[in-house]
């Protein structure tokens, strides 16, 4: 057992197994094939080694490993898994159940293309393509940050009843080995203590979720739904103070990069950002005002946060790493109808980095340089980097 | 956000260098490993990050992904630097380049983007002099050495992975070889056999001694 801090070289798989580890969890339901990635693998190594009381479910495939999650959860467990692409697409079904039966799950889902044509490496397409389903996400930049937002999901997911993603980038954080902090268990425990839920299954006081809701009644959940969601904003925000108060390490739901004077700025989500960063500094050095904005928290949308970082009249580029094709890619459309038109920001979506092809600081350049030379187009996608 | 960030030369001081032979490492240091599947390069480009953290560096490592297989080649990054490291794309212009495997200096891509005053460490039997007028390299260092013979004298297999660490550390001094032999010896007791971790800390030790920068 980890009595005192730990300063380690693990990748991001291995952070997020290290956080759930010391989240103390009872349940894992995970189909160990691909698209699974070394997450459970290690988390199997932990329970086999008795560094984890947790009991570990193998199952027959994504949608079943969700539906055991669910069913621990109901019982008043904590309960992961994880996945990835086409795993988290056939979990579909049961990502609405988990919301509407209102257990705090939590995934770890690492970010890759789905298929066809098949490829394993990195983009956003599959966890956005859930993002309807009800479920929190975080979108990690390092892997200090995959083990913090573990233990911080965790933590907001069981006081707001809503089950929560934290997801990195496949290989680039997932199998990148990097220094990862990780607290003595008995911070992480004071910080995570054991979960307590209002309503579970018992067979001392029976009680049953899922049941038929007709109109009367049906739309009322789904307003709490929604309820919860608002409320899990202000939960975040006290969660990461907590969080900071222990460690000293801050999230924020926004990372802004040199944005105060920022007459054009671009937003994305994961470790693109660092191009992000490279290329504003070049901009800079040219006098030109440029800035950058790295949104963690997606689910809920940060909605206040972004209207107060982005500068009035700014022109503000949107990198999606995903398309819904037929229009624009998802982050684009919402930071334009969160901005325009009260702040007077022209708002522009851009697609790069699909399937792993990789977003190079004089990828974001260009996009800058679209912006500054009015060549973006306002209303549809404008591809980065692609062989038209 | 503290700072902020620009490639390479732009934002490095003097102390922050270190000089070897004709050739100055600076910090970002890139390093790309050139190995084929199943000579280590994954896992040299690993151990070095850790060492590097052990002495208090920031550091980065991964491999580069595809369709990896026994044999083909392969390759990996390894990134060190004093400040933060924000950049997690595939490293074009490395500052070192470390080739495990001789027979891939026939490949285009394994010299790609090396800087111009940057260090080439080769597997190899030629002299660093023999090797530059073979590819056509006029600036930066070139370092070789046997590692092959290296590898099958103390592990009895062509794994080349830990003679090019050991080579690397001899190079370049950036870190002292006992920190790297702790380090490795640790990572590789719970792994292997005493036999194999002591026959690769004799292979980092021999390549230290004998690598031959020019």
């Amino acid at each position: 057992m980890i009595s005192e801090e730990h300063r380690i070289a693990i990748t991001g798989n291995q952070a997020i197994a290290h956080a759930v580890r010391m989240a103390r969890i009872h349940v894992v339901a995970a189909y160990p094939i691909t698209p699974q990635t070394s997450v459970v693998e290690e988390i199997a190594e932990f329970c086999a080694a008795g560094k984890m009381d947790a009991k570990f479910i193998q199952t027959e495939s994504e949608h079943s490993s969700m539906s055991a999650c669910i069913g621990a959860s109901m019982t008043g467990a904590r309960a992961f898994t994880a996945t990835s692409s086409q795993g988290l697409a056939l979990m579909h079904e049961m990502l609405h159940w988990a919301v509407g039966a209102r257990t705090p799950v939590i995934l770890g889902e690492v970010n890759r293309a789905l298929a066809a044509p098949w490829t394993i490496l990195t983009d956003q397409s599959d966890s956005m393509a859930q993002r309807d389903t009800g479920w929190m996400q975080f979108y990690c930049a390092n892997n200090q940050e995959v083990f913090d937002s573990t233990l911080l999901a965790f933590k907001v997911a069981e006081q707001v009843l809503l089950p929560a993603m934290v997801v990195l980038d496949a290989f680039v954080l997932s199998h990148s080995t990097e220094a990862v902090i990780l607290p003595p268990q008995d911070l992480v425990d004071e910080y995570l203590p054991p979960r307590e839920t209002p309503v579970k299954l018992d067979p001392d006081e029976p009680h049953a979720f899922g049941g038929m809701m007709f109109p009367d009644v049906f739309m009322e959940q789904r307003y709490k739904i929604e309820q919860s969601m608002d409320i899990a904003k202000e939960v975040i925000l006290s969660e990461i103070e907590e969080w900071e108060k222990a460690t000293g390490r801050q999230l924020k739901p926004l990372y802004p990069y040199r944005i105060d004077d920022a007459e054009v700025v671009v937003m994305c989500l994961g470790t693109a950002f660092g191009s992000v960063r490279y290329a504003v500094d070049k901009l800079r050095k040219e006098g030109i005002k440029a800035g950058g904005i790295r949104m963690w928290q997606y689910r809920p949308f940060p909605i206040k946060q972004l209207k107060e970082l982005i500068p009035e009249g700014s022109q503000v580029g949107v990198i999606d790493r995903a398309v819904s094709f037929g229009i624009s890619g998802p982050v684009g459309s919402e930071v334009k109808s969160v901005l325009s038109p009260e702040s007077r920001n022209s708002v522009y979506g851009f697609i790069a980095g699909l399937g792993g092809r990789e977003i190079q600081p004089e990828s974001v350049e260009s996009v800058f340089r679209a912006m500054l030379e009015g060549s973006a187009d306002p209303v549809g996608i404008n591809w980065v980097d692609v062989r038209k | 956000m503290n700072g902020t960030e620009s490639r390479h030369k732009e934002t490095l001081s003097l102390s922050e260098q270190k000089t070897i032979g004709t050739v100055t490492i600076e910090y970002p240091l890139e390093i790309r490993w050139h190995g084929r599947g199943g000579q280590g390069a994954v896992t040299a480009a690993k151990l070095l990050a850790e060492t590097a953290l052990e002495m208090g560096m920031q550091i980065q490592s991964f491999p580069q992904f595809g369709s990896e297989r026994r044999g083909a080649p392969i390759s990996a990054f390894t990134r060190i630097d004093k400040k933060e490291i924000v950049l997690y794309n595939t490293i074009q212009e490395p500052n070192v380049i470390i080739v495990l495997d001789p027979s891939l200096l026939e490949l285009p891509m394994v010299l790609k983007g090396l800087q111009d005053d940057g260090l080439l460490l080769v597997n190899s039997t030629l002299s660093p002099v023999e090797l530059r007028s073979q590819l056509k390299r006029t600036g930066g260092a070139i370092a070789t050495i046997p590692a092959s013979a290296i590898a099958v004298k103390h592990l009895k297999r062509v794994v080349t992975n830990t003679a090019m660490l050991g080579a690397f550390f001899g190079a370049t001094g950036i870190l002292p070889l006992e920190n790297v032999v702790h380090h490795v010896r640790i990572k590789f007791e719970d792994q292997f056999s005493k036999e194999v971790v002591e026959g690769n800390i004799k292979a980092i030790e021999e390549a230290y001694e004998k690598v031959i920068l020019g």
